[in-house]
């Protein structure tokens, strides 16, 4: 993919697309090789069917649910800026991001938040804003070894509920969800260095 | 005598006796024993393991005696204070003997006082951060050495050529080089004993730490390579050895490395086939990794990589696949071996720096050596920092790059590499041994002394330590898949990929190979937090005071000592009851309805306080009532939702509960049935037989009243059963134990068709909110059989832990005897198909028995009993116990 001709120019949109996202030139360009490389027919968009070529995506617990979160209020393609947009969440945070931050009217994707609401959103299926019981249980499935079993997992997901939940309503909200990560270090844990 | 006594002083150390020695063995063989000697003195026999002994107990009790004053530890580092007597050690034995004999022998260092610390930081690194940061330390360790060896010999020599140097040290630029190639090796020993009182941000100490045990192989190398040209003489050396040399490097690091871990792998593997020898599997653990440095040091490959690969390689199976009591002793020897060592090194240097004979001064060496071995070392990591921060997502900071050229401490390597030196053929050896003590005791006394104010005037990021959570070990899973999934969209195969790739073969094949299959299971790791945090909660509920709890695999040796604890026995119950009884477990439940109106009452005045838990299993009971087990599995599962909520809700409580099981036993509790009644008889003191017992399957109950027992015994380090004490109110339990016994006639009626519905019917249980998690501790200490599948699930976690010091509560004392905890839920349905294992008991002979107890001379005997749960025995007991009939299982006790 890199023997193709390598010119900013080529992206487009990619001033707009830059200032969203706040990649480097070279990591946009980068990412639009990728994205030509991923789209197989040359249509200028990416289908599910296209990132789920992506071999060792099969085999993640959350390749399914991570492809899932390209695609949007159920569309079935994006295109490079989506692409690129998703993509931005992981982007490293450099202290001219905290500058910009307070001019700038929106927040930048790769926020402690926004890096938060991306994981929140793999977890609450039904978008509702919450995590249920049920949803914590479905994660736990992928994510935990088949030798751990189903009445285990169900004690995990009530205790991983409770211990977030605050204003008990038995499913984690956004803030819960916040509160019970605040001690992490999102901004390192949840960034991609080569995305610069 | 007088000679043989010196060592009993302390003062003379290993290979003091080689005076001594030939005069005494010479004395006893020429004199004919004269007759039968009333006493022998034989010091020669036992001088060199006695003097090593009174070695570690000498640098042992300075250690206790360090930390008698917080003030002074909390000031200066172990190490500094632990060279320091040293030197007066060293100045003692100087003065007595008039001759230096002790110092530290390269031989016993490299063979014996390395390894155990080498193992123990190996074993117990951080893997995850330790990889997470193996790019920086990697280069530290290889580029860093290098970049100190040839900068310090360089500059070293440059000063010689200045005149700087006294000319009669006689060394060429080779010597220098050798010279600088062992002492630019940061050394484990020191940073290690320096950095664990800091206590820096883990980044930067993995980074410092990880640095100085590999940099082992570089230092091997350059030592050896730049040793061997000195003997050849530089005339001599030619091309290809400077390739061998550059060469070797590869082969002695990776080598190291691969010796480790064949060991690691080794090892692992052997402790999969340990289940029935336990006791052999600490030993194996040493026995594997001490062969591991050897193996190396045997080829001449890097032992300290070998044995640090090898800790870190095996341990995560290792871990999984040894007892609980296995991994404590590992731990504790481990640490105790560690400790002793850096201890001893310590004490040794300072005492071999006494020894002036060995050594020669020359001031202007011995400045710029630690001139030149500050400035480059801070001016290589500058450097590297630079570039690898072009690399890193989190760069390293200025504080940072501070903390580590100051960290770069040198030690007891350093010293015994130059003492191996061969004076014929290094002629300047004298002076780079001094050079060589001074440098190691400026870093480590210099430094290491004012690097905690340092680190504190530069404001340097501490590590902060929080309790995991399961959320935060769930997220981070998801983070690590998420972000390994983001490389594979990006098309960038970085190091998430990798760890992501790595994690799915050891999953799939390394997992299965070298871990048992039962222990497979635990080894996930969310699944492994949340099992701590179980364990967590329910020491804390125990410590708490308020109730009692033990678990699978507990035994009761704490009971005597809850002084305010006394037991009314469920034959005791029985006894009272009058009628026919089940006494099954259920049925009491229900028996004592009574106080549990009390507890009702109790409860929802808690509960306007209190949390009050949401009511979560009704999800999950759509979901299993298709088979038996279904059943069982939601019974399980509500349960330990009681059990969760009441650890949460009631730790100020006045009620006292206890249940004690080891599921583990059920087994061979069924196999004891067969033994019959005399087992019973024995166990239960006289009861049995007035009670016409006939058959021990499996249950005893205790419920323990208020009343004072003053039992001291309990003590059995094997109970083989469930025991199951309950301690009531006082209120209700005012008038002593036989109050709530009397109350088991009138209750039958009420017991439910199933526990299961018994959580639903009980009043105070059929609300959603505040009434719905609420099991009264009387229900709750007499809980339904089936559900104490569940409740050993939930709890048997707790078979790992030691002893919580209070002394109220019942302290959790021992480990199972099998690690099984886990795994219990499967109980054995053996059991269950036993048809003796239950039977009606007529009134008649409860009343006798009731009769006896009251005379309860025997109190402490029943505590001994061996009560235990027939998991499936609910199935056969009739559950509603209408016919008023009583089963009980008795299982004989362990004690008999």
């Amino acid at each position: 993919m890199g023997s193709r001709s390598s010119h900013a120019a080529l992206i487009p949109d990619a001033d707009h697309i830059r200032r969203e996202t706040g990649f480097s030139q070279a990591s946009l360009l980068r990412l639009y090789h990728r994205f030509r490389a991923l789209d197989r027919n040359q249509k200028g968009y990416l289908s599910r069917v296209d990132l789920q070529q992506i071999g060792a995506l099969a085999v993640n617990p959350l390749g399914d649910r991570i492809i899932d979160s390209f695609f949007p209020d159920g569309s079935q393609r994006v295109d490079f800026s989506g692409f690129a947009r998703v993509l931005a969440h992981f982007r490293p945070v450099d202290e001219e991001d905290s500058r910009i931050q307070d001019l700038k009217q929106p927040e930048p994707l790769n926020s402690r938040m926004n890096k938060l609401r991306f994981a929140f959103q793999l977890y609450d299926l039904d978008r509702d804003g919450k995590i249920s019981r049920n949803e914590m249980l479905q994660v736990l499935r992928l994510m935990v070894g088949v030798q751990v079993t189903e009445e285990q997992l169900e004690s995990i997901a009530d205790r991983t509920v409770q211990e977030a939940d605050e204003d008990g309503d038995g499913a984690v909200s956004f803030l819960e969800f916040t509160k019970s990560l605040e001690k992490m270090n999102i901004e390192q844990k949840m960034s991609i260095r080569i995305l610069k | 005598m007088l000679r043989a006594a010196l060592p009993l002083l302390g003062l003379p150390m290993a290979g003091a006796g080689t005076t001594a020695e030939p005069t005494q063995e010479s004395v006893s063989r020429d004199e004919p024993p004269p007759g039968l000697e009333l006493f022998r003195w034989q010091w020669h026999e036992v001088e060199a393991p006695y003097l090593v002994a009174l070695w570690i107990l000498v640098a042992s009790l300075a250690k206790i005696v360090f930390h008698l004053s917080r003030k002074v530890t909390s000031l200066v580092p172990e190490s500094c204070l632990l060279i320091l007597l040293g030197l007066v050690l060293g100045g003692i034995v100087l003065a007595v003997a008039k001759k230096a004999e002790y110092q530290l022998e390269p031989g016993t260092f490299f063979l014996f006082l390395l390894p155990p610390i080498v193992l123990d930081s190996g074993y117990f690194m951080p893997s995850r951060l330790f990889f997470d940061n193996l790019g920086a330390i990697l280069t530290y360790a290889v580029v860093g050495t290098l970049w100190n060896a040839f900068t310090t010999g360089v500059a070293l020599w440059g000063l010689q050529q200045a005149g700087l140097v006294a000319p009669r040290v006689q060394a060429g630029l080779l010597d220098f080089l050798l010279f600088g190639s062992l002492i630019s090796a940061v050394d484990p020993v020191a940073v290690l004993a320096v950095f664990e009182e800091v206590h820096v941000n883990e980044t930067l100490f993995i980074i410092v730490f990880g640095e100085s045990l590999l940099n082992d192989a570089v230092t091997v190398v350059l030592y050896k390579v730049c040793n061997s040209f000195v003997e050849m003489g530089s005339a001599n050396v030619q091309a290809t050895d400077y390739l061998k040399g550059i060469a070797s490097l590869f082969v002695v690091s990776l080598g190291g490395a691969a010796v480790g871990l064949v060991f690691a792998f080794l090892l692992a593997l052997t402790t999969r086939f340990t289940k029935r020898v336990r006791i052999i599997e600490p030993l194996l653990v040493f026995l594997l990794a001490y062969a591991a440095y050897l193996t190396a040091e045997m080829a001449s490959l890097s032992a300290i990589l070998a044995v640090t690969m090898c800790g870190l390689g095996c341990k995560k199976y290792v871990e999984a696949n040894i007892s609980h009591k296995s991994r404590t002793a590992v731990k504790y020897t481990m640490k105790t071996l560690a400790s002793c060592a850096e201890t001893v090194i310590f004490m040794l240097l300072g005492i071999s720096a006494v020894d002036s004979s060995k050594w020669a001064w020359d001031s202007g060496l011995v400045l710029g050596t630690l001139f030149f071995i500050l400035f480059f070392r801070a001016l290589g990591v500058v450097l590297q920092t630079w570039v690898l921060n072009q690399f890193r997502l989190v760069p390293l900071d200025k504080i940072d790059q501070v903390v580590m050229s100051y960290g770069g401490l040198r030690g007891a390597v350093a010293f015994a590499l130059v003492i191996l030196l061969d004076r014929t053929k290094v002629p300047a050896k004298d002076y780079f041994v001094a050079t060589t003590i001074v440098v190691v005791f400026f870093t480590v006394i210099v430094q290491g002394l004012t690097i905690k104010p340092l680190v504190k005037w530069l404001k340097v990021k501490r590590s902060e330590h929080h309790k995991p959570t399961l959320n935060q070990e769930l997220h981070e899973h998801t983070f690590d898949h998420i972000l390994a999934a983001v490389e594979d969209v990006v098309g960038h195969h970085g190091y998430h990929y990798w760890r992501d790739r790595w994690e799915q073969f050891d999953k799939k094949y390394l997992s299965q190979l070298l871990m048992r299959r039962s222990a497979y299971r635990i080894r996930d790791q969310i699944w492994d937090v949340y099992y701590r945090l179980n364990i967590r909660d329910a020491i804390s509920f125990v410590d708490q005071g308020g109730h009692i709890l033990s678990s699978a695999g507990l035994t009761l040796p704490s009971m005597p000592s809850r002084n305010s604890v006394a037991e009314t026995s469920v034959t005791n119950l029985l006894r009272e009851s009058g009628s026919g009884a089940c006494l099954d477990l259920q049925v009491i439940d229900t028996v004592r309805s009574g106080r549990d109106r009390e507890d009702a009452a109790m409860h929802h005045l808690l509960c306007g306080g209190l949390y009050k838990p949401r009511r979560r299993y009704k999800a999950s009971c759509g979901r299993h009532f298709i088979s038996e087990d279904a059943q069982e599995r939601q019974d399980k599962e509500v349960f330990q939702q009681n059990m969760k909520r009441r650890l949460e809700s009631f730790k100020s409580t006045k009620h006292n509960i206890c249940f004690t099981k080891s599921k583990p036993r059920l087994r061979k509790a069924g196999h004891k049935k067969k033994d019959g009644v005399a087992n019973a008889e024995a166990t239960n003191g006289k009861p049995p037989r007035d009670l016409g017992f006939q058959d021990t399957a499996a249950v005893i109950l205790t419920v323990e009243s208020e009343e004072e027992s003053d039992s001291s015994e309990t003590e059995k380090e094997d109970d083989e059963g469930i025991i199951f004490v309950a301690r009531a109110t006082s209120e209700v339990l005012q008038e002593g134990k036989v109050s709530g016994s009397l109350e088991v006639c009138p209750s039958p009626r009420i017991i439910p068709p199933s526990p299961t519905c018994a959580e639903k019917e009980l009043p105070w249980k059929s609300g959603q909110g505040d009434l719905a998690v609420y099991v009264s501790s009387e229900t709750t200490k007499i809980v339904p059989v089936d559900m104490q599948t569940g409740w050993n699930q939930s709890i048997s976690s707790l078979e790992s832990l030691a002893s919580p010091p209070c002394t109220q509560a019942p302290t959790l004392t021992r480990l199972p005897p099998h690690p099984l905890g886990i795994e219990e839920p499967q109980v054995p349905p053996d059991l269950s198909s036993d048809p003796r294992s239950s039977f009606a008991f007529p009134p008649s002979l409860a009343k006798a028995g009731r009769s006896r107890s009251e005379s309860s001379a025997d109190i402490p005997q029943q505590q001994e009993l061996q009560p235990l749960m027939g998991h499936k025995d609910h199935t056969h007991l009739s559950p509603g116990t209408a016919n008023s009939h009583w089963c009980i299982q008795f299982n004989r006790g362990s004690r008999l």
